[in-house]
């Protein structure tokens, strides 16, 4: 058994322990916001929290998740209301928005970490999130509007 | 797809019009609704308890106002499904705010007006869309506007509407979801008249996308996605060389692992299906295949490429003789001739390909991120022994397509029916990263020669081009596209049409037979004319020591949309202003599906690495719908044509394939992205396309870019200075 919690809530498995976390979420629990790309932590839509550290969860075993609390996408905010979400809307992020989830992911560590972060910072901490699309200057674009919200408004 | 057929086949459409208005109407609900998942209709929830009227096959409106657009092309981060509603609800004077969307079944009430079955490519959703989707709408607002004249008892052309309602005076208003139960019984009209334009709207303005909300909560349903109850999971371990068989395997450790259920030779490979995908890949990397490795085993890229060399020595298939290149190359006054290579491309969308297959004694149902839901059905219906309207295909959201997901023999759909066959339950297969690079359909290698001469004044007087790479065409279902010709239109797309006011031009075209799958890739054949071309056009520019902008001007005086953007791109991007040492600019421009696109790239090359500062993009694409997805298109279509230009090459060696993810194959990242600014002309042209117009030019602006900075020409991609000239 593996217990950890989800989204805030206790959840109690009977899986294999080193079954990778992205698998345990998108096949146990149903949480399909969190994408499968390349399995070898080279592109990032895998991205999840375990105790509010970004990880990438396709090469992470569920195991490492024990007795911590994983946040999914579906855990960012229930209504969309995250200032990076409302970010992203503002600024019309997605295309195919298959990456997306572990964009905004990626980018909640960062403005947590960094509240008004720099060009040089959102490089960093973004890098390792492909998007075969090419929405990185909308990204790049709506982290900075997020910092300004966070600026106004302060995190939620 | 090619953009060849496209001109031909839009001939048609008037007549496509005129069956179109006289769809039936169905006021009930549900008809159309089939499989509803969480996603795809933002309104899906709301609609099972509401009564709804049915206009027409593109529409649908509830008793609680919901605006459901029936969407005919696949959503893969284009837009479609904002675009093609924002059309049909400015005809309807809908209130947006109301408006959803929902893809279509396949029914060939829902096949692509100009290529006659249901369809996503050749970047014609839009334009092929236009009247469409306008005549839809207006001929819905017509209906609902006789309900509500009869209801009054007054005249419907005193009627007015406005955001979802009908009024007439200054007290009469009915909404549209009032008027759903009236509606129904009106008669669908035989012609409407649509808007000026001067009275839009919606059309032409920067409207959010309507998939975005979704697509930020993890609530978008891709094919990856979808879970059916008793479903299982299956990997192929999959040949390693192209035509390989399975000689005989050996699962006595597989199929004792947790989870496996069955392990069966398919013709795909060997299918192992278990209860989770995880089990499944575990148990595949037990299994033990022995592989009849078949003719390839020796296939080499850089023999191939040598190959290629060989045979531009000698002259190819015609497809363009204009005077006499031959002869006024011996006459002229300087000479050049220029080798460009480019490599196989994967399409690399972000989702691994993957399709889920319920099959029943008498039916079939099938849930992928297809790009080719026609062509796809009739193929999964082959396999499952049923007749096509037994077999329905339901079209979740693409995470990225760029072609792959329009394969001729659809091959990931066909091996699920294979799997689900040997399964007995629904099941999903999942092509890993691997499997999915490795598994071939790519943009072809091509070797382009070029030999150009200019006379004593600098004026271009001779171009010969030579062609060689694989046909994607010739041997697939749609060889019809190559119009009888004896080339393949999709491998010299691009300069066939050569712009540049040469005298004498030659286009010849070399057809390569080699047995690793090819098909289209984002800009299809543009993807490497345009490379060639516009880096040939830049040394012989330097050749006639004219500035590179300059030279283009005065070949494409007769051509005003390629001069516009030209013009724009440059004017834009401060051609004549200098930059800091070090860096270059560099410009192309191109013309591709019924679009005109000029880039200028700067960069600058440090230690043999280019770095991409900014890219200024000109796109005219004629009349257009959303400023904000054409932006959209043209900055990721600069971005997926850089980083093949920097990154991208699949080679071979002994059959094998070198690259299989990311590490190997890399993609632009954030910290490499340079600034890029799009402009649009304003336009009262034809529509044309946006997916791919915004891809050919990067590589050659980058490349022109690079010589700028360093004096160095670059003849292949991806760009090695080791390599440059």
């Amino acid at each position: 058994m593996v217990g950890f919690s989800v989204n805030g809530k206790r959840v109690d498995l009977d899986v294999d322990p080193s079954t990778p976390l992205l698998w345990v979420i998108r096949e146990h629990l149903d949480l399909t916001g969190t994408k499968y790309g390349c399995g070898m932590a080279q592109c990032g839509a895998c991205t999840v929290h375990i105790n509010g550290e970004a990880v990438r969860s396709c090469v992470a075993p569920v195991s490492r998740a024990t007795g911590k609390a994983v946040t999914t996408i579906e855990g960012l905010s229930p209504d969309l209301s995250h200032l990076l979400q409302r970010a992203w809307l503002e600024e019309d992020v997605p295309q195919c928005g298959y990456c997306q989830s572990g964009q905004l992911m990626s980018a909640a560590v960062l403005l947590r970490q960094k509240p008004r972060p720099t060009d040089d910072d959102i490089d960093e901490a973004m890098t390792g999130n492909i998007c075969r699309c090419g929405t990185y200057l909308r990204i790049r674009r709506a982290i900075h509007r997020a910092a300004e919200m966070v600026a106004k408004e302060g995190t939620r | 797809m090619s953009s060849l057929n496209a001109s031909t086949v839009r001939e048609r459409r008037g007549i496509q019009r005129r069956d179109f208005l006289k769809v039936s109407v169905a006021a009930s609900g549900g008809l159309l609704i089939g499989f509803q998942f969480p996603g795809l209709s933002r309104l899906a929830s709301a609609q099972a308890s509401v009564s709804t009227f049915m206009p027409n096959a593109f529409v649908r409106i509830g008793t609680n106002e919901r605006i459901t657009v029936i969407v005919n092309h696949s959503e893969m981060g284009q837009g479609v499904y904002t675009s093609l509603p924002m059309l049909l609800a400015e005809e309807l004077d809908a209130d947006w705010t109301k408006v959803g969307y929902e893809s279509a079944p396949v029914d060939p009430k829902y096949n692509h007006p100009a290529f006659g079955m249901q369809v996503t490519g050749g970047s014609s959703s839009v334009w092929s869309g236009l009247e469409q989707f306008r005549q839809a709408g207006a001929a819905a607002r017509a209906m609902l506007v006789a309900a509500a004249a009869q209801q009054w008892n007054v005249d419907a052309a005193s009627c007015r509407t406005e955001s979802g309602a009908v009024f007439n005076g200054s007290n009469r208003k009915l909404t549209y979801g009032q008027l759903v139960g009236s509606a129904a019984k009106v008669t669908p009209p035989e012609h409407v008249q649509l808007k000026d334009p001067k009275t839009f709207k919606l059309i032409g303005k920067p409207i959010k996308r309507l998939d975005t909300p979704v697509k930020l909560n993890g609530k978008a349903v891709f094919g990856i996605d979808v879970k059916l109850p008793g479903m299982l999971t299956a990997v192929i371990a999959r040949p390693p060389i192209f035509g390989a068989k399975v000689k005989s395997f050996d699962d006595s450790r597989a199929r004792s692992m947790p989870g496996v259920r069955k392990i069966v030779a398919v013709p795909a490979g060997v299918a192992v299906i278990a209860d989770t995908f995880w089990q499944a890949k575990m148990a595949r990397e037990a299994l033990q295949v022995d592989w009849d490795e078949g003719s390839m085993q020796n296939f080499s890229t850089s023999q191939m490429m040598q190959e290629f060399r060989e045979r531009s020595k000698s002259a190819g298939t015609s497809v363009r003789k204009d005077g006499d290149a031959a002869g006024a190359l011996a006459n002229a006054a300087k000479k050049i001739e220029a080798v460009y290579e480019v490599p196989y491309l994967s399409h690399l969308m972000m989702e691994p390909l993957n399709c889920v297959v319920d099959l029943r004694p008498d039916s079939c149902q099938v849930w992928t991120g297809s790009q080719f839901q026609t062509v796809d059905r009739a193929n999964a219906a082959k396999v499952a022994g049923l007749p096509n309207e037994k077999v329905q295909l339901h079209t979740t959201f693409l995470g990225g397509g760029f072609g792959r997901r329009a394969n001729p023999q659809s091959d990931f759909v066909v091996e699920a029916v294979h799997v689900a066959k040997a399964a007995g339950t629904p099941v999903k297969v999942i092509w890993t990263r691997e499997d999915d690079m490795r598994g071939g359909w790519y943009r072809p290698a091509f070797l382009h020669a070029i030999e150009g001469g200019i006379d004593a004044s600098g004026n271009a007087v001779s171009w010969r081009s030579r062609l060689i790479g694989q046909s994607i065409m010739t041997g697939t279902p749609f060889a019809a596209m190559m119009q009888g010709k004896d080339y393949d239109p999709a491998s010299v797309e691009g300069v066939d049409d050569l712009p540049y006011a040469v005298p004498n031009v030659t286009v010849e075209s070399h057809q390569a037979e080699i047995n690793v799958p090819v098909q289209w890739l984002r800009s299809v054949g543009h993807s490497h004319t345009a490379f060639a071309v516009e880096c040939f056009v830049d040394e012989m520019a330097f050749l006639a020591q004219k500035d590179p902008y300059q030279f283009r001007r005065q070949l494409l005086l007769k051509q005003p949309r390629h001069l516009g953007v030209l013009d724009l791109a440059a004017q834009k991007a401060g051609w004549d202003k200098p930059l800091p040492k070090g860096m270059g600019r560099g410009i192309a421009v191109h013309f591709a599906f019924g679009s005109y696109s000029a880039h200028v790239a700067e960069v600058s090359v440090t230690d043999g690495k280019v770095r991409v500062h900014r890219m200024v993009c000109a796109i005219d694409c004629g009349q257009y719908v959303n400023p904000g997805i054409i932006a959209a298109q043209t900055e990721g279509g600069a971005i997926f044509g850089a980083s093949a230009a920097l990154f991208q090459e699949l080679t071979f060696e002994s059959g094998r394939l070198q690259q299989t993810n990311f590490n190997t194959f890399p993609v632009m990242r954030m910290n490499e992205c340079p600034e890029i600014e799009t402009y649009i002309v304003e336009s009262k042209e034809k529509a044309g396309g946006i997916g791919e117009p915004g891809v050919p030019c990067a590589a050659p602006a980058i490349a022109n870019a690079v010589f700028a900075a360093t004096g160095k020409r670059i003849r292949r991609l991806p760009i090695r200075m080791t390599e440059a000239i």
